[in-house]
């Protein structure tokens, strides 16, 4: 009876496991970029209607934190790559080390973010000052929410790595993780010129 | 006429009436075909065994273009005598008089051309054109008249407009349409439409003054002259003897006054109270029960500001 | 496979297997995971049939001596809320959804069983706010309308935040049933060869994915607005109201496809059945499904004719909506059609999908009349609104599952209810679902508002045949229930096949092993094979 319980989840074979767990997670990145082409619609149209507010506020953003971060993110999201390439590989070593690195970058922004936040908090900035610092507050914490969930997926997969849980022909967490990490650095992307540089 | 259909009593009626009625001959006919197919089928080809034979059919394309067709040209005519008639009821002509609306939890105010103003009464003239320039002052609101057909949301921030030529006179109701809090249900008001002489008569005549008061802030007497503004007490409430829909707050406190419930209550800061949080437990006689609940709508320091304010009006 | 021979005979109907209460809440067996959701759903069902029915009482006079006008918008808000979110969105989709996919298709499970128990768990957790909010339950319509839904005294925070986390289960499940559709069906199930219920789950799933979204977005930009204080909609910092309606209503129009969707699959699945006829025009009603949902994502604004919106907007807006009536008017012919010729058996979930066939055809036509511009003016936000969406969402929808939980009760549970009951329950519901709400086109067509908790005495008439039909309507529900509860006590096994069906969820027997297929079936015919070649 035990078995049965899990018998259903073993019944897939491993490539169409791989293939399935793939596509679930494109389609699910489909639904985050939605979830954000809120945000994006709505800084559209109110950057059309207040051009002036955009373009004089975007000035009280930190350039070089979030050019930081940027840097950060992209860099993190090479590490992941390589991770997945050393899953595919079987080198379980490499996969820890790389998460790691991944990890910390994402610690990284997390941190920078969080010396970000508290100037603006002491210029007494606030989501309520103006439509533009409201979009600012509710997209970049909104990513940084997705950075974090990002964080413990990525942990998990990591531990899960460490102890030897993947093989050569199965690493479809690491890729699937891997996919999510990817978008949560695009998303910031597409935030950091839209809110520090283009305003 | 249909007896069905509200009273055709504006220019606009009768083309929204045309596009209504065409779309329910189309809607009985094709209801009354489904049915009779669907009734029909069910007892011609009712089940006489477990082993009928049913011949084997999957489709037929010549029928489903049919009515797929069929359907598809009836729908592009109904959208386009609809548009046709949305044209006319978004073009007020240039002659229409003007008058200015503002929706407010939960009365309507009507500022007209002479400076006249009026609170949930709105005053037009047969068979003269007249435009409706409306904002709100806090949530959403629409204007409608079912017997005009004629209905605008009403938002903060913008000004949003309808017109009509009355062709009736008479008293309509007017209902907010959208759905703006607690009282919304209560936000009613009367359109009278005047016949010419009538409405010259009303033209000259005294119009219903609005009290006035800014305020500051802080003390409690000076927060409730805020509030009295703001929360639209003026609406129904002079405050300098004036006597409009609800009795004037000018030495109001102390009186003593006889209810519709027969009893006399000497008004006190508990008959405020109540008559602010629940103003239909007891009505001043003479007096309609018509003011909407300030429960759950003002605090506690609020109503006790506002029952400070009306102290100082001696 | 070690267990693989435990269910050929069907000696001992070990329900699904594995036993004991944790047994169910770890779950991860569709089968399992869609009796949670029935039984979730049904809950909340009957408690938004109570708010509806004690709403109703207060309309019996024109003044507000039952209930107080905030009591009663309470009892709106909180009514709207629970059937949409809570029952209809998540419900039929999720329950019917997971029980019938796999099977149809001859799969073992869903792609991702775990993530499955996962989505009934976020749902869970969605349903514990919304209790929270029944304690403190807001005033805004379930539509959260700003500037009101900002200003608003009452919290209207805590049900949002229920509705943005069943979001959550929403799309995780879609997601779901996508890969599931694509990956799991079993040899010979071609694309072609799909039940149409399977199209039409793929279809709403779909919707799920790109509209649910949206609507959290929504819900949050209004949560920041409330604890924030950020001025999206609030004109006086520059936002604009009506930007939350354009967002809202992006999502919930397609919602209503989410909700409809299915029903159009289950009424493809019973009809052939007891006519024993295939269906008629199979690719017609799989495309139009899809033809449904592509156009539902265009049509948002004819919710605001009246909003203020341009001319060309509405004039846009208004084609689009005619256009999708189309593709609704031919599935009800197809429906019809199939029936010709046929061996018309009426037992209840016929008469449930002949109910859903009456009643949707007059919710269908009578959005034509609100697509239709000039009248829309005049009916928008009337009682004509208000009876055009339940004869959509009940005539439509609610029909649709209730003939599903018939037609499909003895696989799901391995046992009967008894027919009468069930065509009493049935008749008291017809009848009284058509008292209740076909009074109300009548009203709205002179002009009552919707959302009233007090009306002008004219429109008392009209009020009390509303309310006396909720009565009936709802005597039917008890019955019905009371009906259905009590199958599960029978003694008697149900068959294999009850009714008849070729499709592969009923090859297998009632209830189903734990796995479903001891051996993968293979297909080598379409579902609809019913009549003579």
């Amino acid at each position: 009876m035990e078995q049965a319980a899990h018998h259903a989840e073993h019944e897939l074979d491993p490539a169409l496991e791989y293939s399935s767990s793939k596509l679930g997670m494109w389609l699910f990145l489909g639904t985050e970029i939605l979830l954000f082409g809120g945000l994006f619609a709505a800084y559209a149209i109110f950057r059309a209607k207040f051009p002036e507010m955009f373009s004089e506020q975007h000035k009280e953003l930190d350039i070089f934190k979030g050019g930081l971060n940027t840097v950060v993110l992209i860099f993190s999201s090479l590490t992941m790559a390589i991770a997945v390439w050393a899953a595919q590989k079987g080198d379980k070593k490499k996969v820890v080390i790389f998460m790691v690195i991944t990890i910390i970058c994402g610690l990284i922004f997390g941190v920078v973010k969080y010396f970000e936040y508290s100037a603006k908090l002491d210029h007494h900035i606030y989501p309520s000052t103006s439509i533009f610092f409201g979009l600012y507050y509710l997209m970049t914490g909104l990513h940084m929410i997705h950075v974090f969930v990002g964080l413990c997926i990525l942990g998990v997969i990591a531990y899960l790595a460490h102890i030897g849980k993947f093989t050569k022909d199965y690493y479809t967490p690491v890729e699937v993780g891997g996919l999510y990490w990817h978008l949560v650095d695009l998303i910031w992307i597409y935030l950091f010129p839209l809110l520090y540089l283009v305003g | 006429m249909l007896s069905w259909l509200p009273e055709n009593a504006s220019n606009l009626a009768s083309g929204v009436d045309n596009v209504l009625l065409f779309v329910t001959v189309l809607s009985v006919f094709f209801f009354l075909l489904i049915s009779a197919f669907l009734i029909g089928f069910a007892i011609k080809y009712r089940r006489k065994t477990e082993h009928d034979e049913t011949p084997y059919i999957t489709g037929n394309e010549l029928i489903e273009v049919i009515w797929t067709v069929i359907p598809s040209v009836l729908l592009i005519f109904i959208f386009a005598w609809g548009y046709i008639e949305y044209r006319e009821m978004r073009t007020p002509p240039d002659n229409a008089v003007e008058v200015n609306v503002v929706a407010r939890q939960w009365l309507w105010q009507f500022d007209y051309y002479n400076g006249k103003k009026t609170i949930n009464e709105l005053y037009v003239q047969q068979g003269r054109p007249v435009r409706m320039v409306m904002r709100s002052e806090d949530v959403l609101h629409s204007f409608f008249v079912p017997d005009f057909r004629v209905k605008q949301d009403i938002l903060p921030g913008n000004y949003t407009q309808l017109w009509f030529t009355p062709t009736k006179a008479g008293t309509f109701e007017l209902f907010c349409a959208e759905y703006c809090g607690t009282s919304h249900s209560q936000m009613l008001a009367k359109v009278h439409v005047l016949g010419p002489e009538a409405y010259a008569i009303w033209e000259k005549g005294i119009g219903i003054d609005e009290g006035t008061s800014v305020a500051s802030t802080l003390p409690p007497a000076e927060q409730g002259a805020e509030l009295y503004t703001n929360r639209g007490c003026n609406a129904c409430h002079s405050i300098d003897g004036t006597a409009l829909i609800g009795p004037t707050f000018k030495g109001l406190f102390g009186i003593t006054e006889k209810m519709t419930n027969g009893k006399t209550i000497t008004v006190d800061e508990n008959y405020l109270r109540e008559s602010i949080l629940q103003p239909q437990a007891l009505i001043v006689e003479g007096y309609q029960p018509v003011m909407p609940a300030f429960e759950g709508i003002l605090s506690d320091e609020e109503v006790t500001a506002l029952i400070e304010y009306i102290k100082t009006l001696k | 496979m070690a267990n693989g021979t435990a269910h050929d005979t069907m000696a001992e109907p070990s329900f699904y297997e594995p036993k004991g209460f944790m047994s169910w809440l770890l779950t991860t067996d569709h089968k399992r995971i869609g009796i949670m959701y029935l039984v979730t759903i049904s809950f909340f069902f009957l408690v938004g049939g109570v708010f509806a029915l004690l709403m109703r009482y207060e309309l019996l006079t024109p003044e507000a001596d039952f209930l107080s006008p905030h009591t009663y918008n309470v009892f709106f808000t909180m009514h709207g809320s629970l059937m949409v979110f809570f029952f209809i969105v998540p419900g039929v989709a999720a329950s019917l959804g997971n029980f019938l996919i796999p099977l149809m298709i001859g799969a073992r499970d869903v792609a991702f069983p775990k993530l499955n128990l996962g989505s009934y768990w976020v749902y869970l957790a969605g349903t514990a706010i919304l209790f929270g909010a029944l304690l403190q339950p807001a005033d805004t319509g379930w539509t959260y309308y700003t500037p009101y839904s900002v200003q608003s005294q009452t919290d209207v925070v805590l049900i949002t935040l229920g509705v943005f986390v069943l979001g959550f289960s929403s799309i995780l499940t879609g997601m779901n049933f996508i890969v599931t559709i694509h990956k799991l069906r079993c040899p010979g199930m071609t694309w072609s060869r799909l039940p149409l219920f399977i199209w039409a789950s793929y279809a709403t799933a779909i919707l799920q994915l790109l509209a649910t979204p949206v609507v959290g977005i929504t819900l949050l930009l209004l949560i920041a607005e409330r604890t924030l204080g950020i001025g999206f909609f609030d004109p006086a910092k520059g936002g604009d109201p009506i930007l939350f309606q354009n967002f809202f209503w992006f999502y919930s129009h397609p919602a209503v496809y989410i909700m409809v969707i299915p029903a159009f699959g289950i009424i493809s699945e019973i009809i052939p059945v007891f006519a024993k006829k295939p269906i008629f025009g199979y690719k017609a009603i799989a495309y139009s499904s899809f033809a449904i949902a592509i156009i539902s994502f265009f049509v948002w604004l004819h919710h605001m004719f009246v909003s203020g919106i341009s001319e060309t907007a509405a004039a846009i807006f208004s084609f689009l909506t005619m256009l999708v009536a189309i593709p609704t008017a031919i599935k009800v012919f197809n429906w019809t059609a199939t029936m010709y010729r046929g061996s018309i058996s009426l037992e209840s979930p016929m008469l449930y999908a002949l109910s859903f066939l009456f009643l949707f055809t007059i919710g269908g036509l009578t959005g034509v009349y609100l697509g239709a511009l000039a009248v829309d003016v005049h009916l928008h936000d009337t009682y004509f609104v208000v009876a055009h969406m339940h004869y959509v969402m009940i005539g439509g929808t609610v029909f649709g599952f209730f003939g599903a939980i018939h037609f499909w009760y003895s696989k799901w549970f391995g046992r009967m209810f008894n027919e009468l009951v069930a065509k009493i329950a049935w008749f008291f519901f017809f009848v009284g679902f058509n008292v209740t709400f076909f009074p109300q086109f009548f009203m709205g067509v002179q002009g009552m508002p919707r959302r009233y908790a007090t009306y002008p005495a004219e429109f008392q008439t009209y009020h009390e045949i509303s309310t006396y039909g909720s009565w009936i309507l709802a005597v039917g529900v008890v019955i019905m229930f009371v009906n259905l509860i009590a199958g599960l006590f029978s003694k008697e096994k149900a068959p294999v096949n009850q009714y008849g069906s070729l499709s592969l969820e009923f090859t297998v027997p009632s209830p189903p092993p734990h796995e479903n297929f001891k051996d993968i079936p293979t297909v080598t015919d379409w579902t609809y094979g019913y009549g003579k070649k």
